[in-house]
């Protein structure tokens, strides 16, 4: 938390560009040149199946880490958001399954889309936050489960077991978004908005509120603030989030079906959040990129030390197990935990007493 | 429930005619117009609904009572136990495809599935008591694992688990469904099997309830459900009684899995399944009560069967309506408190 609320103090001091310029760690700036120059050298595959993905994942797991990240409430239904934002697009918009797509432009498709998302979101956080703590996670899951039944069950909106298929990305302003490399740089400028959102909005006054509410909600309450309304307001925010991951998620695919959003990536999200780390809003993409390069390439490390490749998910799922056994805040805690070791040994090499941290 | 009467007489009026109407519908023969309204299907089809709804209750029920009674003392939400269904179910399979005895079957699957949950217990959750979070988000681990290991080993094929042949046939229910003109009383059918659970499960509920109720074990659960604190505070192992509870709980879940693989199936992907089942029986019943999960696994059990037969494409909905339901008027379930 000190790192949080040291970031939350410099942003009261004016912004301006050299200001920022000067204030970012030069590790940023390259990470930013990095990701800017991608296309330039990495292939078509590399641009689009993995750091797209890793972004669009990330964006659904960056939901996730608002929420219980910042307030304390672990929601599995940020999948199941992603989905129907997806879903609606499909139906909306264009597709191939014609006889229920209506057919609108995307720019209307997709913010309605988001917005029907939304309201889903919301209410489930609504429905959410009648109990509290560990009663979340098993009722966001039960809201998940019921729309992955509901959606491979119903035929006449959501096309059943097929879903939809030719959900493809727009064209606008000359460039087809469809294409890998400007869909790598579609999704690379959307993640990066999501995520100055969420490093803006947990540092504004309502964020600060809601991990008010996630330490200490009966002391928050007596303060005069609404704990449920600002929980609520949390869902929807994240809501938003992950629907326009479940936007780009389904451009990416060009297709949508129950399982996008069954069961299994209902929990790959919170594997990916965990994994990454709940503690700032980097972590989600850290556990996006993780999951990604893990589910490309476990195929082959697999094979090559001799076991069969399907067992892809043993090795996520052992993952996971020594992430949480060992290191509850994720890949973020360890560095952070090796840092601190690290500079702890720099200061009594120095022999300085200067034991701020 | 004099009480209740007399507090609530419109409510208690309305029950008492719901009732009446059921009991109607499943004892009358049907006049053609109710045949019309339900949909032009017979009294045959709604009678079997709802034993196959029963039915079903009652197998949520002997999955659900394991995880509320681990919830209820060690307020671990144990997101692995539709893979401990899964495993006891497959273990019984091999056990009867090896030794040809469908009885032998439950008594290696409850034994087998206990002695994981007491490694569970032992190796993993004691060493992180208290913190909730981080025991679920370690049980959604044990899940993704062990759904590989098994389809690793079974592999994603169908297994059915036979009963014995005295159980193959139906049985005669009490229930006319229609008269002929000779004047012959035609009587509901039933599969012998599905009735003979439905009888177990209600023993078996009954045997928990008398267990928590009448016996120095089941008070010591009740205690620590309601402060486990006290309870190791007046001298009590806790530990000891959090084993046998979470080795009693996985049991039966693995018991129900040869339930389960008997008048359903075996695959991959039934883990979740039943795990969503228990979640939403739990959430409707109430966290950590028995009697509740009884009532929840038979509401779901029946909103599942009813639905599928006369809201074939809606039929999740209903399910979810009564959980949405409960959740907003009455949070902690129907009989918790």
């Amino acid at each position: 938390m000190a790192v949080l609320e040291q970031q939350g103090r410099g942003a009261q001091t004016p912004n301006t560009v050299a200001y920022w310029f000067d204030r970012l760690h030069p590790a940023t700036w390259l990470l930013i040149l990095f990701l800017l120059f991608v296309p330039a050298f990495a292939s078509e595959f590399i641009q689009n199946q993995i750091f797209a993905w890793a972004f669009i994942l990330g964006i659904i797991a960056l939901s996730l880490m608002f929420l219980a990240g910042y307030g304390g409430m672990v929601s599995l239904v940020q999948m199941s958001v992603a989905g129907l934002a997806g879903y609606m697009l499909a139906i909306l918009g264009t597709s191939a399954i014609t006889d229920i797509s209506l057919g609108w432009p995307w720019w209307l498709a997709a913010p309605v889309a988001i917005l029907i998302a939304i309201v889903f979101g919301t209410i489930s956080g609504a429905l959410a936050v009648r109990t509290e703590g560990i009663y979340t996670i098993m009722i966001t899951l039960a809201i998940a489960s019921a729309f992955f039944y509901f959606t491979r069950q119903n035929y006449a909106i959501f096309n059943g077991f097929t879903g939809f298929n030719g959900v493809l990305p727009p064209v606008f302003l000359g460039v087809d978004w469809g294409h890998p490399t400007a869909f790598y740089y579609l999704s690379l400028g959307i993640a990066t908005l999501c995520y100055l959102a969420v490093a803006y909005v947990a540092r504004s006054p309502f964020g600060l509120a809601l991990q008010g509410v996630r330490d200490n909600p009966r002391r928050m309450a007596a303060l005069g603030f609404n704990v449920t309304a600002h929980r609520i307001a949390a869902y929807a925010f994240a809501a938003l989030l992950a629907a326009i991951g479940g936007i780009l998620l389904v451009w990416q695919n060009t297709q949508i079906s129950p399982d996008s959003n069954g069961i299994p990536w209902v929990i790959n999200i919170l594997v990916i959040a965990v994994v990454g780390g709940l503690g700032r809003p980097i972590g989600p993409f850290i556990g996006a990129l993780i999951f990604v390069v893990l589910s490309i390439f476990a195929l082959d490390v697999l094979v090559a030390i001799g076991l069969a490749g399907e067992r892809f998910k043993l090795l996520i799922g052992l993952g996971f197990l020594l992430i949480v056994f060992f290191s509850p805040d994720g890949v973020l805690g360890l560095w952070d935990r090796w840092r601190s070791r690290w500079r702890r040994r720099e200061t009594t090499d120095l022999a300085g007493q200067g034991g701020e941290d | 429930m004099r009480r209740f009467i007399q507090r609530n007489p419109l409510w208690a009026l309305v029950i008492l005619v719901a009732v009446v109407i059921f009991l109607w519908m499943i004892f009358a023969i049907w006049p053609e117009w109710l045949e019309k309204l339900m949909g032009d299907s017979n009294k045959r089809t709604f009678v079997n609904a709802i034993l196959n709804g029963i039915t079903q209750g009652a197998l949520y029920f002997l999955v659900a009572s394991g995880f509320t009674l681990i919830f209820g003392l060690m307020r671990n939400v144990n997101l692995a136990h539709g893979s401990l269904y899964l495993l006891g179910g497959y273990i019984g399979f091999e056990i009867s495809d090896a030794t040809g005895s469908w009885y032998l079957s439950f008594l290696v699957a409850f034994i087998a599935i206990g002695l994981i949950g007491i490694a569970l217990q032992i190796v993993v959750f004691r060493r992180m008591e208290g913190q909730e979070l981080r025991q679920t988000m370690v049980t959604i681990g044990i899940s993704i694992v062990l759904a590989d290991i098994i389809l690793w080993i079974w592999g994603g094929d169908f297994y059915q688990i036979w009963a014995p042949d005295w159980l193959s046939g139906p049985v005669t229910t009490p229930f006319i469904s229609g008269i002929r003109s000779s004047g012959e009383v035609v009587y509901i059918k039933y599969p012998s099997v599905r009735a003979l659970i439905l009888l177990a499960a209600i023993v078996i509920g009954i045997g928990m309830w008398l267990a928590l109720n009448r016996t120095r074990i089941g008070m010591l659960v009740r205690a620590g459900v309601d402060d486990r604190d006290m309870l190791a505070a007046t001298g009590v192992r806790v530990q000891l009684v959090f084993v046998a509870v979470f080795a009693f709980g996985a049991g039966l879940a693995g018991l129900a899995g040869v339930v389960g693989g008997t008048f359903q199936s075996l695959q991959p992907g039934e883990d979740t399944r039943i795990l969503l089942a228990s979640l939403i029986v739990v959430i409707v019943g109430g966290m950590g009560s028995i009697p509740g999960a009884a009532l929840g696994a038979l509401l779901i059990g029946l909103a599942e069967q009813l639905g599928s037969v006369y809201v074939p494409t809606y039929s999740v909905v209903l399910t979810f309506l009564i959980m949405v339901l409960v959740l907003a008027f009455r949070p902690q379930g129907l009989l918790g408190r």
